[in-house]
């Protein structure tokens, strides 16, 4: 099994790379900081699949004690996840609170002209320093 | 009885104080709360590394549950020491705090301000404790997020600290997600999260992609938290705009314990005899370290601002770390433990000394040290010994870490890094010298309202500036703790001392 077969029979796993790559690419590239959040909300939900696409077994049920020899899927992946969701929730929070603080502050919630706004108070700061 | 359960009880204490630092509305009672957490847990801190040092590792499982399945906290020599380093300047800052959060954050945000204190604290002592890959990454979080909103705070001096967190937020968010990535392909190659048993199941696989892979993604998200060189770009807005109280506490240890975490990965779970990682310490860490201990004292000789200035240096110090880890010796990693410890006390008692100065002049820009040495000349005595230890003159513990250092070095037989170590500290001389000069050589600005801080602020500080002194002038105790955790890190995790279990 190679190239395009491997990548369509691990097609969550290729969904989580596609996702973890998109996301820091927003991350990264774009300036609105609402957008940077959004980005790494993409990023950090690529590693929930890719956590849960480990702990899951073809075939496999929910892992509850019934009496009979089952297929279980990990159950350890998913508890992980979980927390790392309240983690991911509490990370976005705290983000947009501190957007909607910023742009009380500067008016903009755009990254270049925050930037230009603290170059200005810096060069102030210089001269009367 | 109750001391079995103190290595759990030294976490949950701050953790539960801080709620109750919520429900009180007062900010002295707030005040007073944190501070019993943290004189708590520096006694418990200094008790556990006693027990480790007289009796070995101690290993305690959470609910009962035993390790490999149930969460264990494991103290060894050397997480035993950074829980001392963590609770130490934890407990100094808190006590500190006081008077200099009066000023600088609104009553009503107070109690608030307290209680993120006690969670970052709680979380940083669990990251130290915790033998549990995962369950480090969650106290991980509880410190960062934490530590975000105390960066905020600062807005209410400058409005620069809201981007700084935010800033900070992005950075270290990925990196702890980038660690969490790394962990989920240990997990997969291993099926385990306990720190100690996933290195004895992949010995064997050196060969493994996923192994390879792994091992990046946990360095880039803890070098992001540690402020390696390249990945520094958080770290100089946060520490400069956030209230003095948490740029101390968070020069003292945040990255202490993301060094220490940098540490676990290589040398617990990871060997230096895993081909992978002996590479990247030679041709990643190595020139990362020295390129940071140039650019960033480079910068640091043309900011205008103190904190500045020592944030930069705090950067240059990380490049300090690395080298000492880039060795893969025993020496060379006691060198970065000794570094660990001595640059936490003194790069935290730099930072109280600038609090200070806030506290009486409202400005930390170097233009407002002018002719402190004459009006404040207790705070500037600590901020000139602070400094001269972080040049690494003799008789203070600055000394005794480039020592160690350029002795590690040497004994590679790499004596041009042994040079640039020396080199380092000249550059430190320039930029401590400028703030030096102004204090006491450049005429005051004639604002006779300026007095010495409070004692209350200062007898915390001279803590911190007591002990630069009298460990470097008698440095035994650290390098003898050092030596043995560094011995704990590098030799076999697993052999010698044996495991006294708690319940």
């Amino acid at each position: 099994m190679t190239g395009i077969d491997f990548i369509l029979a691990h097609y969550n796993y290729s969904a989580s790379i596609i996702l973890m790559a998109l996301g820091f690419y927003i991350v990264i590239s774009r300036g609105n900081l609402i957008k940077k959040i959004v980005g790494l909300n993409l990023f950090q939900v690529s590693v929930f699949m890719l956590y849960i696409s480990m702990g899951k077994v073809s075939g496999g049920t929910a892992p509850i004690l019934t009496g009979k020899p089952e297929l279980f899927s990990n159950p350890l992946p998913h508890v992980l996840i979980l927390t790392a969701i309240v983690v991911g929730v509490a990370t976005t929070a705290i983000g947009l609170a501190l957007i909607v603080r910023i742009k009380d502050a500067y008016g903009v919630i755009e990254e270049d002209e925050i930037l230009v706004m603290d170059r200005a108070r810096e060069q102030l700061d210089a001269r009367s320093g | 009885m109750i001391l079995q359960h103190l290595a759990i009880l030294q976490v949950m204490l701050p953790l539960l104080a801080a709620p109750l630092c919520v429900l009180s509305r007062s900010p002295l009672l707030a005040w007073g709360i944190a501070a019993l957490a943290g004189l708590f847990a520096l006694a418990g801190s200094f008790i556990l590394f006693a027990q480790v040092l007289n009796a070995g590792v101690i290993s305690y499982h959470i609910g009962n549950w035993a390790p490999p399945w149930g969460i264990e906290f494991r103290l060894d020599a050397a997480n035993s020491f950074v829980l001392v380093v963590v609770s130490l300047v934890g407990a100094v800052c808190i006590l500190y705090g006081r008077r200099s959060i009066e000023r600088e954050i609104p009553e009503d945000d107070q109690p608030l301000f307290y209680t993120m204190l006690l969670l970052c604290f709680a979380g940083m002592l669990g990251v130290t404790s915790t033998g549990d890959a995962f369950n480090l990454f969650v106290f991980l979080e509880i410190f960062s997020l934490s530590s975000y909103v105390l960066v905020a705070m600062g807005a209410e001096r400058d409005r620069r600290a809201l981007t700084a967190a935010f800033t900070y937020l992005l950075l270290g968010t990925i990196g702890a997600t980038f660690y969490v990535i790394g962990l989920g392909f240990v997990y997969a190659l291993t099926g385990t999260l306990n720190m100690a048993d996933m290195a004895v199941r992949i010995t064997g696989m050196a060969g493994s992609g996923t192994l390879r892979v792994a091992f990046a993604f946990m360095i880039i998200g803890m070098g992001l938290k540690l402020a390696i060189f390249p990945m520094h770009l958080w770290l100089p807005n946060a520490y400069a705009f956030a209230p003095s109280i948490v740029t101390a506490l968070l020069a003292g240890t945040a990255t202490k314990v993301a060094l220490y975490v940098l540490l676990r990965i290589l040398f617990t779970i990871f060997s230096p005899a895993y081909p992978f990682e002996s590479q990247t310490l030679q041709y990643l860490f190595l020139p990362l370290g020295l390129a940071g201990v140039f650019v960033a004292s480079i910068v640091a000789l043309f900011q205008q601002d103190v904190k500045r200035v020592l944030a930069w240096s705090s950067i240059a110090q990380s490049g300090y770390f690395l080298l000492g880890v880039s060795f893969a010796s025993v020496g060379g990693l006691m060198a970065s433990i000794v570094h660990l410890f001595n640059h936490a006390i003194m790069k935290s008692g730099l930072f109280l000394a600038v609090g200070c100065v806030v506290y009486r002049t409202g400005s930390c820009s170097i233009a407002s040290f002018r002719g402190l040495g004459h009006k404040m000349p207790w705070t500037m005595a600590a901020f000139v010994i602070g400094g001269l230890s972080m040049i690494g003159i003799p008789a203070t513990i600055g000394f005794t870490s480039k020592w160690y250092l350029i002795l590690a070095a040497l004994e590679r037989g790499w004596w041009p890094v042994a040079i640039a170590i020396v080199a380092g500290s000249l550059l430190a001389l320039f930029y401590f010298g400028r703030i030096i000069e102004a204090a006491y050589l450049q005429p005051s600005t004639d604002d006779s309202t300026i007095t010495e801080a409070p004692l209350s602020m200062l007898a915390p500080m001279w803590m911190l500036t007591i002990s630069c002194l009298a460990l470097g002038i008698d440095s035994e105790l650290t390098v003898s703790a050092a030596r043995a955790a560094a011995e704990a890190l590098f030799l076999d995790p697993h052999a010698g001392l044996p495991a006294h279990t708690g319940p």
